[in-house]
């Protein structure tokens, strides 16, 4: 049993176990935090894999981003999430009998597919090899054009979260620029035709 | 014995369908809570990209690994969106229950 596989078998261990948890914990922040380790094991499986970049990528991405929002909702919702579960323990047989089947389908089609025939990896790649240069040189080459598409998706997400979820104050005083480049003189000033009085005179010999 | 010599494409793709089969039977057992199947939506996300490295590695081929990069985008994009719909389903009808969102059937 060589050292490759011992850490493969190990990460693979952490990885399933956690994602086990994550969906059977009783807790949502106690999910996240699971989830948080299958997405870290997960990093260690594709760095025996040698992609590099993508496992940096993933924990920098996932593991400091996304997991942290997901945290933070968690913590800003409140929900009793007891109730959420009542009925867990009744959903057991069917989840079971789908998970099972669709492994064990997958895992007959890829075994009698895969297991036989190839072997072990391509060589290793020479001494000078780069991954994450070569993925930057793919990137910004030959998928430079989805590369701008997933630049616009990013941009769309944003604006799509900042608009759900922005709320107006009722109680702020704001200025409407067009209402007051609208208005007219007849808005502001009104001009009372009013009968002009007489005025009057005081009497004569008296201090005013 | 083949299984404990160098790790081969099959047992990464095995652990992947491990991985997506729990997540499958993350969103039966989670069926009223919306929170916990985005990331049972997650980590399906993780076993396809396994995969996706998997075959990038053994195939010789870089493509994957750039196809993983944009689907990491994608799942980013589609994270924030969902949790800002929660949060909004959250403050509208006070409950993350599915069972509550029945109000759309006419």
């Amino acid at each position: 049993m060589s050292f490759a596989t011992f850490v493969f078998y190990a990460f693979a261990a952490i990885l399933v176990f956690a994602a086990l948890r994550v969906v059977t914990t009783r807790n949502p922040v106690h999910a996240a935090l699971w989830l948080v380790l299958s997405f870290f094991s997960a990093a260690g499986v594709w760095l025996l894999l040698q992609a590099e970049f993508l496992a940096i990528a993933l924990v920098l991405v996932y593991v400091g981003a996304v997991m942290v929002l997901f945290l933070f909702v968690v913590m800003m919702l409140d929900v009793n999430f007891d109730k959420l579960r009542e009925r867990f323990k009744s959903y057991i047989p069917v989840a079971a009998t789908v998970g099972i089947l669709i492994l064990v389908e997958m895992t007959l089609v890829l075994l009698g597919g895969y297991l036989g025939d190839r072997g072990g990896p391509p060589p290793e790649p020479g001494p000078g090899y780069s991954n994450t240069k070569t993925l930057g040189l793919q990137i910004y080459t030959d998928y430079a054009y989805p590369f701008e598409i997933a630049a616009m998706i990013l941009l769309v997400a944003i604006i799509a979260a900042i608009a759900l979820t922005h709320r107006r104050r009722r109680a702020t005083k704001y200025q409407n620029p067009a209402a007051q480049v609208r208005v007219r003189r007849s808005d502001r000033l009104r001009i009372l035709d009013m009968p002009a009085e007489a005025r009057e005179r005081p009497a004569e010999g008296k201090e005013v | 014995m083949s299984l404990l010599s160098q790790p081969t494409l099959a047992h990464y793709l095995v652990l992947g369908a491990i991985l997506f089969a729990i997540s499958v039977i993350g969103i039966f057992l989670n069926r009223r809570n919306v929170l916990i199947m985005l990331m049972a939506i997650e980590l399906m996300l993780l076993a396809v990209n396994l995969n996706f490295i998997a075959f990038s590695r053994f195939l010789d081929d870089r493509a994957g690994q750039v196809f993983v990069f944009f689907i990491l985008t994608v799942a980013a994009a589609e994270s924030a969106i969902g949790l800002a719909i929660l949060v909004l389903l959250f403050r509208n009808i006070g409950s993350i229950d599915v069972e509550d969102l029945g109000r759309l059937k006419g």
